[in-house]
């Protein structure tokens, strides 16, 4: 039985690697000086979905994301590593939204996409670390949830999940459809494919299908597998009430920059057998150890 | 117009015992609810919860629900939410606290979805304060203060929820700390027909293997912290970690990198995606000290750090600063601490 897979993903900073040039001189975060990248437990999703695909032949991928025009390149990405098809959800409007406004517009798009048999996402982002828009989706679509998926399996539509819990594993059983997160644990995505590269490196939106040449924009015409979809919401009709910052429950009242209280420090020569010893001699003195 | 409503905690049960992270909230949100003047209640789902109350009610909690089915263990997440929310409806509670742990970080946002009401996860702190809305100047009274570290860390935001009920929040195990109340306080236990707050149908995820171990590492309650980061080098180097703990009687942590990279189980991680730690000692061993691990671990006493970079981030922080390579200092440190103890 093949399967119609959905992947959600995230366009997310690198937070991991915020360096010192990612500091502004006041303290405050340089978000265009961390690079964009596509977010690392979303491609433990996608590998799971491609396990999926290699495990049921004739199965399709769509890659779904919301966020910045840009996000296309998410699209390509998925297509990269053997996916079949992407959803671009970009909108002024959507702009501002805290999970439970994302995941509604989320949901909406999904509503507008043909019948799916399995959602997989990751756990998290790493810029929010929520773990919340998930199980936010699931809810809305009235679809049950695994979590901190480590491999899925699906037989029979029944789709049988080993998640990874505090200090152990549990494997769990759950008919089709349903929604799946997984965790950074799980297998890592598998490299781009050279042959798809070549075949889907001038897929675009039509946002981007403008910057193009003329050459470039009738080849992208004439083939309908180069063409990303990019939906705002019209396309997902959107309670307006329900997204953005209007929709969102949750609202930022102050953000501060972590500083901690610097100590005056003694210093240490590890070379210094004598100084090493006399530090030992001291914590076991003040009772800190021994 | 203050609110009157209650404060709730999801208790989590496993074999007779409530978690520790649900007493750590249960203490925070006593205090709490002691700033708002209303009760603290508690919920708890499982299968053998007879006199679980007596482990919940030292905490200075006022009500305990209690909704025992053999099929309530352990969780899933549809028949818990199913319940929570049914119950939620009934009694209307204005801030409901969950641990941020697989069960909490799996409910809460299902149970946040279908209230439409606000969720802000794994909270560093939680207080009680006014908000005026930036916009349109109304002006709210004490609400959740939901304090947490976003942007890998490197910010840290209040998050409040004016409109919605009840302001939700998850908070990593260790982050609070758990006092008991009063050893004799008790309150009112309400026992919950299952069947009235649960839809059958949602008993559709079935667990067919569970494999769970008793916890072994214990870094959260440990005196002396040893800590390695990426600075180790590899899963072998972190045997000298193992070393000088092993000597000074301490448990093993490590920095997100060092866990990352596959040198010692995720159990072990110090920091904001891993556990708070409050030792007596802490060693951190090859550690640079991006902020998400200083978070979790600067509240130490005393603080050592050994880095081969004398600029470390960590080093400002650090009591006493040691430079140098590890595999040099860790063996010398042992040779003096064998040789000077008793």
């Amino acid at each position: 039985m093949s399967l119609n897979i959905i992947v959600l993903a995230k366009q997310v900073p690198d937070t991991r690697n915020v360096g010192k040039d990612a500091m502004k001189e006041d303290g405050t975060i340089n978000r265009a000086a961390l690079p964009a990248i596509f977010n690392p437990e979303d491609l433990n999703a996608l590998e799971q979905a491609l396990q999926l695909k290699d495990a049921h032949p004739g199965s399709k991928i769509t890659l779904v994301t919301m966020g910045l025009p840009r996000s296309a390149e998410m699209v390509r990405e998925c297509l990269y590593r053997g996916g079949d098809d992407g959803v671009v959800l970009t909108d002024r409007p959507l702009g501002g939204a805290d999970t439970l406004a994302t995941s509604y517009s989320l949901a909406q798009t999904i509503r507008h996409l043909p019948k799916y048999d399995i959602i997989i996402g990751g756990r998290q982002a790493i810029d929010g670390d929520t773990a919340q828009v998930g199980p936010q989706i699931a809810e809305k679509l009235g679809l049950p949830q695994v979590t901190y998926a480590e491999k899925i399996e699906v037989s029979d539509g029944i789709a049988t999940v080993k998640r990874r819990i505090e200090r152990g594993f549990e494997t769990v059983q759950c008919p089709l459809p349903l929604v799946v997160t997984v965790n950074g644990s799980a297998d890592a995505c598998r490299p781009r494919n050279a042959r798809l590269i070549q075949k889907y490196k001038y897929a675009v939106t039509l946002s981007e299908k403008a910057a193009l040449t003329p050459e470039r924009q009738a080849l992208v015409e004439g083939r309908e597998y180069l063409q990303i979809r990019e939906w705002g919401v019209k396309e997902i009709e959107a309670d307006p009430e329900q997204i953005g910052l209007k929709g969102s429950p949750t609202k930022v009242k102050t953000v501060v920059n972590v500083v901690f209280q610097a100590k005056e420090s003694k210093r240490i020569e590890g070379s210094n057998d004598a100084e090493v010893e006399s530090l030992v001699k001291e914590l076991i003195a003040d009772h800190i150890i021994g | 117009m203050t609110d009157k409503n209650n404060l709730i905690v999801y208790c989590e049960y496993d074999e007779g015992r409530i978690a520790d992270v649900s007493l750590e909230l249960l203490t925070k949100g006593r205090t709490l609810a002691t700033r708002l003047g209303v009760k603290l209640e508690a919920v708890v789902l499982g299968d053998k919860l007879e006199g679980i109350e007596n482990q919940i009610f030292p905490y200075g909690v006022d009500v305990v629900y209690k909704m025992q089915d053999a099929r309530l263990f352990p969780y899933t997440s549809l028949p818990h939410s199913s319940a929570i929310i049914n119950l939620f409806r009934e009694i209307q509670p204005q801030i409901c606290l969950m641990g941020a742990t697989t069960i909490g970080r799996d409910l809460g946002p299902r149970v946040s979805s279908c209230l439409h009401s606000g969720l802000t996860a794994d909270c560093t702190s939680l207080e009680i304060g006014d908000h005026t809305d930036p916009v349109t100047k109304q002006e709210y009274h004490d609400l959740l203060y939901q304090i947490r570290p976003a942007f890998g860390g490197n910010i840290v935001a209040t998050i409040v929820n004016p409109e919605h009920r009840p302001q939700m929040a998850t908070v990593r195990e260790g982050v609070m700390k758990k006092e008991i109340f009063r050893e004799d306080y008790r309150g009112e236990v309400v026992d919950l027909d299952v069947e009235k707050y649960v839809d059958p149908a949602s008993y559709v995820v079935k667990i067919i293997d569970r494999e769970v171990e008793k916890s072994k590492i214990n870094i959260k309650n440990s005196p002396i912290i040893v800590a390695g980061g990426y600075g180790v080098g590899s899963k072998e180097n972190f045997q000298l970690i193992f070393d000088l703990a092993d000597v000074l009687g301490g448990e093993v942590g490590a920095s997100r990198a060092a866990v990352d990279a596959g040198f010692v189980e995720h159990d072990r991680q110090v920091g904001q995606t891993g556990v708070t730690v409050r030792p007596k000692l802490y060693i951190a061993c090859g550690i640079s000290g991006q902020i998400q691990h200083v978070a979790g671990m600067n509240e130490s006493s005393i603080i050592v750090s050994i880095n081969s970079d004398p600029n470390a981030p960590i080093n400002d922080i650090a009591d006493y600063v040691i430079t140098g390579n590890l595999e040099d200092i860790i063996p010398k440190l042992i040779k003096y601490y064998k040789k000077n103890s008793k």
